[in-house]
């Protein structure tokens, strides 16, 4: 095969997402009403194939047991692949979130209402569909990335749709206000982890971050870094530089201190099914990045990032709860709490892989922490954003503590959910969030320093705090009086989602060992970038575990 | 069926209930009902497991000789990687707490009948799941499983007192829940601190707690140390120990009946439990080195609440200051540590379960006139006994039972653990227990002062009666006694506490021995600092040259 074939074949998801993408947007500007209502539905067939797909293919293959899910067959990273099933099931629930909202846009109802000729130059249902698509296979494609170009398209490929996205969704000068703010932060961002990029191309030489089958023998940044550690060289000023420049414009994506200052407004401004999915997407999206980066360095960490690092993820876990705090707004009370999620898994990312390569169980691997909190934290930010979504006060968004105060009488089992997702995000046990705790924790302890240590005590505290805001919407729900004026909105596919999600946070609580979730988490969390499944002829197998066992010379030459 | 899974069952069936109740019960009563029932069978169950366990025991042994062993032991995979299992096990102290759990809830349940209005399914169901996160507490033998249900018991507490409680029931809902809440936090990492030191000592990561607290004890004392500040932010908190207390009066009062029943029945105990299974075995050096500090805390919250209490006008709050003065002989009983004896710790455990009967069935005593007045202010009650001569009988015979008269079931754990104190010349030592016993003259004399108030004296009610209006002349019509549903309620407690005063004898010889194990560790180091001061006096100088090496060494 050749070798475009083959670093083809390892992004099938994402392929299948582009054409289901591309299929969306043609189809959006059809003139039958029919043809056009169908956009979701390719959207969510798609998302499906992307899981049903690689895991079909993993079940077929039973001579290698154990093995995570391939993607379409070929070597893909067992984080990527992990990642990418994540994506894809979250998608999905995103989907069901947000499947009406392209319905509700005045303009789209216009079209819809009158029997007049179609005119395809107002409808954004297409659109809508098509980007989040796009949005999702550029999350794909950062958790895959194995280059820097490769993962600053991805990184843009991931966001520019959320630009377009937020816009259109919401007919408010919020909307237009928070997709400015969002635009040209995210501008300035990428403006930062690409110079970033540049400064570590510059100091190393290459732009390829791991091998890969595909590139086999080549030097990248990740040898050219294992070899200065090896001569005991101090890595060039430059390389630090640029890594710290990549991670601080990275974690605009993220919403980690200082990056965060557009967070509360976008996520307030954003219809709230697009909060869910800024959310988590772009999150997720920034997290396989920094893992990605970070990795080519190893950890422990040098001294200049890990302090970088440690004072983001104290500042932003402590910004984001004690802002929490003060919020009157529930959309603004849960945007911050996304930022101080990010800074709980700041602290994974500093802890790394290094006990885990050492010899140590799965638990000592903070990348596995990282991993395993984005689906937990990427279920119950999920829930609880779809619930609010479900309500309406007077047609606009319910977003305060009154449009919330006493939703058990009305409305139980959104009540239900909104409080499981509340106690999960707390970290209560047995709810999802608590095991992404301890996955996200334990690690610290590992690396046996007490500034880890002294991290773990403070963001513990700090989830003490957050848990006031927290309990104060679940007051507001259970012990408040009902308003009159807050209705539900009929979104059975939004309920729905929310449902799922809530359940998937008690049912992963509990059962995540059984479910085999944590198992795959294992082999995920081995050294990022790291080919453990090679492609499926045997032939190749043999000869890529010989060479794998060299590890290429920087000398070899540039990519 | 074998004991294994009927134990299983006690933590699973109160579950199931709970969400029976929420799904199914759409009439009012049924929800009581089904509570009714499921309480009584999981009392009837671990009453059957009781019996097996005190014939039987482990490998053919009596319970109450048995070897201090977990028995029953069993468990479930949870997360594999994480270490972490549903394995559950019972030891004697582990029986008797689970007894009292499983006795107090159905009388609990009986005296709600009328408590609650409206939202009766969410009422009896968080009962249910608390009685499930209880007992799982008790059992649990993985510290993850065991923190799982120590945290989750919040939840249906924050419910409980939230929405079913009195005027101030938002606060003291959310104070209750975010105090302990940021206590257990800080446990947590102390916790993962110990299951991270054991598995560098013997390379597997897991939560077992007979391995943890064995690799913890080789902690290094300021190691230990450590551990034991993080365990008591926790602990403390819920027990409470006097400075961190302050969020239990209100809680207290706030809360209703059931809530607070249980409140001070069972879950007070957790923290006293957690302090006495993981502090002592597990870091006993610094449980030794901190022993003196900890008694004073626990003698100041002896005296200072009960000085609280004699100045106090809410009946509610009273008893739930009361229970803080108590709690205050238990913790000094466990840190009672001494050489040759451990009779502290077997009082405390022993305090745990009469506290949990006596200050229990006296939540339920004010819960019946409050139901019949809505009020709490002691000022507006005098001379119930002429009008009330039940409800005066049962309050009169709680109130001894608390305070400690001899003969009640209070009596034993108090003496107990003064005596425990008073023997322990290596960590506290006579002050401690002079200072302690100062706090039972203080108990009796503001219960009975309490007592005096109410029950006795010329007849005084408070102005809303609440059954038939007040006649013409400003008289009011005389308020019903107990009926035969309360009655029915104090009665098993009132011949608990009887028979627990009169004869404690089987109960204090099966604990024996599962306690003497938990101090064992403790005592040890205390054995081998008095041998190390004989070393001293022979040769000064010496020691001093070891001191320094084990000071390097550390």
């Amino acid at each position: 095969m050749t070798l475009m074939g083959e670093k083809l074949a390892t992004i099938g998801p994402e392929m299948v997402l582009s054409v289901g993408a591309l299929l969306c947007l043609f189809l959006g500007l059809a003139r039958s009403a029919r043809v056009r209502h169908a956009t979701p539905l390719i959207a969510g067939v798609s998302l499906v194939l992307c899981i049903v797909g690689p895991m079909a293919w993993s079940a077929a293959r039973p001579a290698a047991p154990g093995e995570i899910a391939l993607v379409l067959g070929l070597a893909a990273t067992p984080m990527a692949a992990f990642l990418k099933i994540t994506i894809a099931s979250i998608g999905l629930l995103l989907l069901l979130v947000s499947y009406r909202t392209p319905d509700q846009l005045p303009q789209n109802i216009e079209i819809e209402r009158s029997g007049a000729a179609f005119d395809p130059g107002q409808t954004t249902r297409g659109e809508f569909f098509a980007f989040f698509l796009m949005s999702l296979a550029g999350a794909m494609l950062c958790a895959g990335a194995d280059g820097l170009v490769w993962l600053f398209l991805a990184l843009e490929l991931t966001s520019l749709p959320t630009y377009i996205m937020l816009v259109t969704t919401r007919q408010s000068t919020l909307a237009r206000e928070a997709t400015v703010k969002y635009f040209f932060l995210g501008a300035l961002a990428v403006a930062m982890f690409l110079y970033g990029f540049t400064l570590i191309y510059g100091a190393t030489g290459v732009t390829q971050l791991y091998t890969t089958p595909v590139t086999e023998g080549l030097a990248t940044v990740q040898s050219v870094v294992a070899e200065w550690r090896q001569e005991g060289q101090p890595l060039p000023l430059m390389l630090l530089v640029g890594m710290g420049l990549a991670i601080l414009g990275i974690s605009f994506k993220i919403a980690a201190v200082p990056m965060h200052l557009y967070t509360a407004d976008v996520y307030q401004g954003a219809t709230t099914p697009m909060t869910a999915f800024l959310a988590f997407v772009p999150k997720t999206a920034g997290f396989a990045s920094l893992v990605l980066l970070l990795g080519t360095l190893g950890w422990p960490l040098p001294e200049p990032i890990a302090a970088m690092l440690w004072i983001m993820a104290v500042l932003t876990m402590t910004v984001g709860n004690v802002l929490g705090l003060m919020q009157t707004s529930v959309k603004r009370a849960l945007a911050y709490s996304s930022i101080a999620h990010s800074g709980y898994m700041l602290v994974g990312l500093l802890a790394g892989s290094a006990a885990m390569e050492a010899g140590q169980p799965v638990v000592a691997s903070g990348i596995a922490g990282i991993l395993f909190y984005l689906v937990a934290y990427g279920v119950a930010n999920l829930a609880s954003f779809g619930v609010l979504g479900c309500l309406k006060r007077q047609g606009e968004e319910a977003e305060t503590y009154q449009d919330i105060s006493g939703l058990h009488h009305r409305h139980p089992w959104l009540a239900a959910i909104m409080l499981i997702s509340l106690l999960s995000l707390i970290g209560l046990p047995p709810l999802v969030g608590f095991l992404g705790k301890i996955y996200l924790f334990a690690p610290a302890f590992f690396t046996g320093e007490p500034a880890m240590i002294w991290l773990v005590v403070i963001a513990l505290i700090n989830s003490a705090i957050s848990a006031v805001y927290y309990l104060r919407i679940a007051a507001a729900i259970y012990f408040g009086q009902p308003s009159e004026e807050v209705e539900r909105d009929e979104q059975t596919a939004r309920m729905t989602g929310s449902g799922i999600a809530a359940t998937a946070a008690v049912v992963l609580g509990l059962g995540a060992g059984a479910l085999g979730l944590t198992d795959m988490l294992a082999k995920a969390a081995d050294q990022p970038g790291k080919v453990l499944i090679q492609p499926a002829d045997t032939d190749g197998d043999e000869a890529a575990s010989e060479d794998r066992s060299n590890i290429p010379s920087a000398t070899a030459g540039r990519n | 069926m074998n004991a294994p899974t009927l134990m299983a069952l006690l933590i699973i069936l109160p579950a199931l209930s709970a969400v029976l109740i929420w799904t199914c019960a759409h009439r009012s009563g049924l929800a009581w009902a089904w509570s009714m029932i499921s309480t009584t069978l999981i009392f009837a169950l671990s009453l059957v497991l009781f019996v097996w366990s005190w014939r039987t025991g482990a490998d053919g042994e009596r319970l109450i000789n048995s070897a201090g062993d977990f028995f029953h032991t069993q468990g479930v995979a949870w997360v594999d990687n994480l270490g972490l299992r549903f394995s559950m096990g019972m030891d004697s102290i582990t029986m008797w707490l689970v007894m009292l759990t499983t006795f107090l809830m159905p009388l609990v349940v009986l005296g709600s009948r009328s408590a609650v209005e409206s939202r009766h399914r969410e009422f009896f169901g968080w009962l249910m799941l608390l009685q499930a996160a209880m007992i799982g507490t008790f059992i649990a033998r993985d510290l993850i499983f065991f923190y799982v249900c120590f945290e989750f018991t919040l939840i249906p507490l924050f419910f409980l007192i939230g929405v079913f409680g009195s005027t101030d029931r938002l606060k003291a809902a959310r104070v209750f829940f975010l105090y302990t809440f940021t206590g257990s936090m800080l446990t947590f990492a102390g916790l993962l601190y110990v299951a991270w030191y054991s598995a560098g000592i013997t390379g597997s990561w897991t939560f077992d707690i007979a391995t943890l607290t064995e690799s913890a004890q080789t902690m290094s004392t300021s190691q230990q140390g450590m551990v034991l500040l993080a365990l008591l932010a926790g602990f403390a908190v819920k027990v409470p120990l006097f400075p961190v207390h302050t969020w239990l009066p209100l809680a207290h009062t706030e809360a209703p009946t059931a809530g607070s029943v249980i409140l001070a029945g069972v879950l007070l105990k957790l923290g006293t439990y957690g302090l006495i299974r993981f502090a002592l075995p597990m870091v006993p050096e610094a449980a030794v080195d901190f022993a003196p500090y900890i008694g004073v805390f626990a003698v100041i919250g002896i005296l200072y609440t009960a000085l609280i209490c004699w100045v106090q006008k809410d009946i509610k709050k009273l008893i739930a200051y009361s229970s803080v003065s108590h709690l205050g002989f238990c913790v000094l009983g466990i840190f009672a540590i001494a050489g040759n004896q451990h009779l502290g710790q077997s009082g405390a455990v022993l305090y745990m379960v009469n506290h949990g009967l006596a200050t229990g069935a006296l939540f339920l005593c004010v819960g019946m006139i409050y139901e019949r007045f809505h009020t709490r202010e002691m000022r507006q009650y005098g001379g119930i006994a002429a009008v009330m001569p039940v409800w005066s009988f049962f309050f009169v015979f709680f109130c001894l039972a608390s305070v400690g008269l001899p003969g009640l079931n209070g009596f034993v754990g108090e003496f107990l653990t003064t005596m425990g104190t008073f023997l322990s010349r290596e960590t506290l030592g006579i002050g401690y227990a002079v200072a302690a016993a100062f706090g039972m003259i203080l108990g009796a004399i503001y219960i009975l002062y309490m007592v005096g108030k109410i029950i006795f004296g010329p007849l005084k009610l408070p102005e809303s009666n609440g059954h038939g209006p007040d006649d013409q002349h400003g008289h009011h019509a005389k308020p019903r006694d107990l009926n035969s549903r309360e009655i029915t309620t104090l009665v098993p407690l009132a011949a608990a506490c009887l028979f627990l005063g009169l004869y404690p004898t089987p109960m204090l010889r099966s604990l024996d021995r599962s306690v003497e194990q938990l101090v064992e560790p403790a005592r040890q180091v205390l054995v081998e600092r008095s041998r190390n001061d004989e070393h001293a006096d022979t040769a000064l100088v010496q020691i001093d040259a070891r001191k320094l090496e084990e000071g390097t060494d550390r």
